[in-house]
């Protein structure tokens, strides 16, 4: 037992530890820690999706989960998926179809849009509204983004 | 982990400061679970949805111990017997949409668990938190209440693990508040058999996703001859708890499923409930809402 632990996890890709206080939040040791500041605290409640990460496969807001439970884990951010030159199709996506405006959404938009299209690699509008359900936007008015899924979901199940 | 080669840690840059926990300790086993909290005072944390939002707001401290669950591998999970379920306490609302036991015996929890918060929510928030929380509106007290659910608590003394079991409805007595001792964890959720009942659940918010209920409304039961059979119905976020429709269900019980009949259950869910005015709405509301959830479920599911 201590009041302060040693956490060891997997961040893109790379093994990492890290000393942190058992109250410590993911969300500030990934920007405050890690320089990782592509997930961003909006809301701080887990109502807006702008902190989104995927750990062990599964996307969660990073603002209301421990870093303590990032222990042992596999955990991805939005600058663990470009290859070099090489945009992820998500990515590559937003682009294509100007679904960025502000910028704020946009990385935990991506990150759920990687698990939604990792559940579901052909979703119809139906689906993408309900697998973007935990994610705000106040710019775009979600249809650029709606169209970055259908083109991100065509360019991955190419291949 | 020996498949992993790590630098030495550094210190993290923040969040020293802000916390008064004493010791931080990550189990694996219930016994260890149920040694920890019998050595108390322990806050338990499992998807850790609702503890972050209480302590960051203040509404609630920390233990001197923090206890983290998730590693309890024999505490995730739905297994089946007998046509009972058993879910462990930190089967996430993800696991229980898309478990397929849960699908065939238990749609009302699938159901439930696609109306509850948001993907990402889904993937952390686990049934023992949602249940262990007692929000007036916890969605999934709903259906479990409805389904006649029990909890199994396990604690330590004397050397021995002791268990007992307790339906949901009596385990939550207010909000915030439920019967979970101090030194006690809620391990399993055990839904009797139900049979080939039919059952849904119904909530009402200003949006779908993301919202804590207004007015929700779970039942489940059959139509036997013609009439009404084995009806459970429960409602969420109009009491201190989420309640039992006792006078409902005398309203509907075997008699005729009949517009008349509803009509009749309709008319007996001001009994049943005692909603206040808040912020999210007004009492006149919630009663409206209920009634017109509960009518949905009873003319769309039971006699479709």
């Amino acid at each position: 037992m201590s009041s302060e632990l040693e956490i060891s996890f997997i961040l893109n890709g790379q093994a990492r530890s890290l000393i942190v206080a058992p109250s410590a939040v993911a969300l500030s040791v990934l920007r405050d820690d890690f320089d990782l500041t592509a997930a961003k605290k909006a809301c701080g409640e887990g109502e807006c999706g702008a902190c989104t990460i995927i750990v062990d496969g599964a996307s969660v807001c990073s603002c209301i989960l421990y870093a303590a439970d990032l222990d042992g884990r596999n955990v991805q951010t939005v600058e663990g998926l470009d290859a070099g030159d090489t945009l992820d199709p998500v990515q590559a996506a937003f682009i294509e179809t100007g679904a960025v405006q502000c910028g704020y959404c946009t990385p935990g938009m991506v990150m759920q849009i990687k698990h939604l299209l990792a559940e579901n690699p052909d979703p119809d509008e139906a689906a993408i509204r309900r697998g973007l359900e935990g994610n705000i936007c106040r710019c775009t008015g979600y249809s650029k983004i709606i169209d970055a899924v259908k083109s991100a979901a065509i360019t991955m199940r190419a291949g | 982990m020996p498949w992993l080669k790590f630098m030495a840690a550094t210190r993290s840059r923040s969040g020293f400061n802000m916390n008064e926990i004493a010791n931080y300790i990550a189990v694996d086993t219930i016994e260890e679970a149920a040694e920890t909290l019998a050595a108390g005072p322990v806050t338990v944390l499992a998807g850790g949805t609702d503890l972050m939002l209480q302590t960051e707001a203040g509404t609630r401290s920390y233990a001197a111990t923090l206890m983290n669950i998730r590693r309890v591998a024999e505490l995730r999970g739905v297994g089946l017997e007998d046509g009972s379920l058993t879910i462990g306490a930190l089967t996430t609302v993800s696991d229980l949409l898309a478990d397929p036991i849960i699908g065939a015996h238990c749609p009302i929890l699938a159901e439930t668990a696609d109306q509850f918060a948001s993907p990402q929510i889904r993937n952390m928030a686990s049934i023992g938190g949602n249940i262990c929380n007692a929000s007036p509106a916890g969605d999934l007290l709903v259906p479990l209440i409805a389904l006649g659910a029990e909890v199994a608590l396990v604690s330590k003394a004397d050397g021995a693990l002791h268990s007992r079991r307790m339906p949901v409805e009596e385990f939550v007595i207010g909000p915030g508040a439920s019967k979970l001792g101090d030194t006690e964890i809620l391990t399993f959720v055990h839904i009797p058999s139900q049979d080939g009942a039919a059952g849904a659940f119904r909530k009402f918010g200003p949006r779908p996703a993301l919202e804590i209920a207004i007015a929700a409304v779970a039942v489940t039961g059959r139509i036997e001859d013609g009439k009404f059979a084995h009806m459970r119905v429960a409602f969420g976020a109009v009491a201190p708890t989420p309640v039992r429709g006792r006078a409902v269900e005398a309203a509907l019980e075997d008699k005729p499923a009949t517009d008349e009949t509803i009509n009749a259950a309709l008319a007996a869910t001001d009994a049943d409930i005692s909603p206040i005015d808040d912020v999210r709405a007004s009492a006149w509301y919630r009663r409206h809402l209920i009634r017109t959830l509960t009518q949905e479920i009873l003319a769309d599911v039971f006699r479709a």
